[in-house]
């Protein structure tokens, strides 16, 4: 019992990280139905940038009483500078190429990947880089029912960013704007919507949650390396595609699907570490064939 | 140039090109403050393109748009809509996904003022139908109420010139009667109206004039009466 309550907060744990990366894919793809292939990048960006913070303003060392705020300004700070890198993605590789084959921006998205993940080997070099974590750690609750504080405030961290951005898409007049662009572009601009704007503040919401993604990766595994958002993001596109691509609570409980999945079999099957990848593109693989919009994907609404 | 004018929209020698087709050629034409200005023509003669034309979604390669005198010719389509232009496109265009409220919500966006439950008021008014619907998701309704849905988003932005493309197409007649109802209505209330139509006979019904369009040429103008006495416009729209 213990074992699979270990399991169950782990899982749950890494399904924050894939389902906070899982939301810009889903933002993306919903607004210009491009597939963001830079966005697993742009998560490990986000963990080195608040790595960087947390050296320069030496947080490490900070007394506790001042942890909560130096904490909430570091996400806050490293997800406001990673959505502007999110935001000149988009203006310098997609924006010239937005009435261009779908091809061209999906190719484009590789070599942006390529780009970052070769600018970060260059500034941090390929080994693993030791990461400090700023949470609490220790237990709470007892017996079989004992869990992490970080595993517990990761959790919670990653839902709050769900929640707000639920309810941001839904009740702000930018989330409208974003709703209508990603429905009709044409029509979004007949009711004087800037789509630039518009997509170019989807880049930021996607990249500043990939962001707090990072930050939340490098606390609980206390590394991180140059190629990390590769996998990560890769596992991240399932979820996205597994909850119904363009589908925010979908990537959501996508993400936390493919955590529990993934460590659920690597923690029941010995060696099935190994196999992660294997049973996370089967997972794919099976969505697109059985149920192509995902769990809560719609139809393609006819016009 | 003409230093004063009443007309309210105003095109001069419009030419528009998708890729190295030429949809327009040397459009003109003037709708004047309070009137309904038909554009008639058979499918694929330009009459979208030249909607399209006027509200910036595909600006014009030569040739002036003016507004009140104001040339919008090359303004992007986003803010065509803040000067005073309402454009219900082809094909309705209503946000499916999204609500009634939502979409007619989505028609003030521009506006910052507090009369936008005014204004919903009078769409509701002009509409009951969308009124009973208001919380039903756009996509769900019937097509008439989609049309319906259309032109009261396009009127959200209380626009000096609505425009409107096709409103009756594929509507049964009974919905055809209620929509161009309102497009009196709307016409009398102040606005002013450029209509898009096939049914050319129910178009020049209720327009005070109309232009003939021909592969992407005005082969004709007149007055509705002179319009609807026309051999020509006879024989080729009103089948007569």
């Amino acid at each position: 019992m213990k074992f699979f309550v270990d399991q169950l907060v782990l899982g749950l744990t890494n399904g924050a990280i894939y389902a906070l990366i899982a939301l810009g894919y889903t933002l993306v793809y919903g607004i210009i139905e491009l597939i963001n292939f830079a966005h697993g990048d742009v998560f490990t960006v986000g963990g080195i940038i608040g790595l960087t913070l947390i050296g320069i303003f030496r947080l490490e060392h900070l007394s506790p009483a001042l942890l909560v705020p130096a904490v909430i300004l570091l996400f806050a700070a490293t997800m406001t500078i990673t959505g502007f890198l999110g935001v000149a993605i988009e203006r310098l590789a997609y924006r010239p190429l937005r009435n261009a084959p779908r091809l061209a921006p999906l190719i484009t998205a590789v070599g942006v990947s390529f780009v970052l993940e070769g600018i970060l080997f260059m500034v941090k070099g390929a080994n693993q880089i030791s990461y400090p974590n700023l949470l609490p750690s220790g237990k709470i609750g007892g017996g079989a029912f004992e869990i992490g504080i970080t595993n517990l405030i990761i959790i919670i961290i990653a839902l709050v960013l769900m929640v707000g951005l639920h309810q941001f898409i839904q009740r702000t007049r930018i989330g409208r704007a974003m709703r209508a662009t990603a429905q009709d572009r044409d029509a979004a601009r007949l009711m004087g919507i800037d789509i630039n704007r518009t997509i170019a503040i989807t880049f930021f919401i996607g990249s500043a949650l990939a962001a707090a993604g990072g930050i939340i990766f490098g606390f609980y595994y206390q590394s991180i390396v140059f190629d990390q958002g590769f996998e990560a993001g890769l596992f991240a596109f399932t979820a996205a595609v597994f909850g119904g691509i363009g589908n925010v609570i979908g990537a959501s409980l996508g993400g936390f699907v493919i955590g529990l999945i993934l460590t659920f079999v690597a923690g029941y099957w010995s060696g099935g570490l190994q196999w992660a990848s294997v049973v996370v593109f089967s997972i794919l693989i099976l969505t697109l064939v059985f149920r192509p919009t995902g769990l809560l994907g719609m139809r393609v609404a006819e016009r | 140039m003409t230093v004063v004018s009443t007309a309210v929209l105003e095109l001069e020698g419009i030419d528009v090109f998708y890729g190295r087709v030429q949809a327009l050629r040397g459009v003109s034409l003037h709708v004047d403050q309070g009137e309904i200005v038909t554009l008639i023509g058979a499918n694929g003669a330009g009459k979208t393109t030249t909607l399209r034309a006027i509200s910036g979604l595909t600006p014009a390669a030569a040739g002036r748009v003016l507004l009140r005198g104001e040339e919008i010719t090359r303004v992007p389509a986003e803010t065509i809509v803040a000067r005073g232009v309402g454009h219900a496109p082809e094909g309705r265009r209503i946000f499916s996904r999204m609500t009634v409220l939502e979409n007619l919500d989505l028609g003030a966006f521009i506006r910052k003022d507090g009369a936008r439950r005014q204004d919903m008021d009078r769409v509701f008014t002009l509409f009951p139908r969308l009124k009973e619907r208001q919380r039903q998701v756009a996509g769900t309704l019937s097509g008439g109420e989609q049309q319906m849905l259309a032109i009261g988003r396009a009127l959200m932005s209380r626009p000096k010139v609505l425009l409107l493309d096709e409103p009756s197409l594929g509507l049964a007649p009974i919905l055809v009667e209620t929509i161009f109802q309102v497009i009196r209505e709307v016409n009398a209330e102040g606005t002013t109206v450029l209509l898009i139509e096939q049914n050319a006979l129910k178009a020049l019904s209720v327009a005070h004039r109309g232009y003939v369009l021909e592969t992407g040429r005005i082969v004709k103008e007149g007055t509705a009466r002179q319009l609807l006495d026309s051999p020509d416009v006879q024989k080729a729209y009103l089948g007569v």
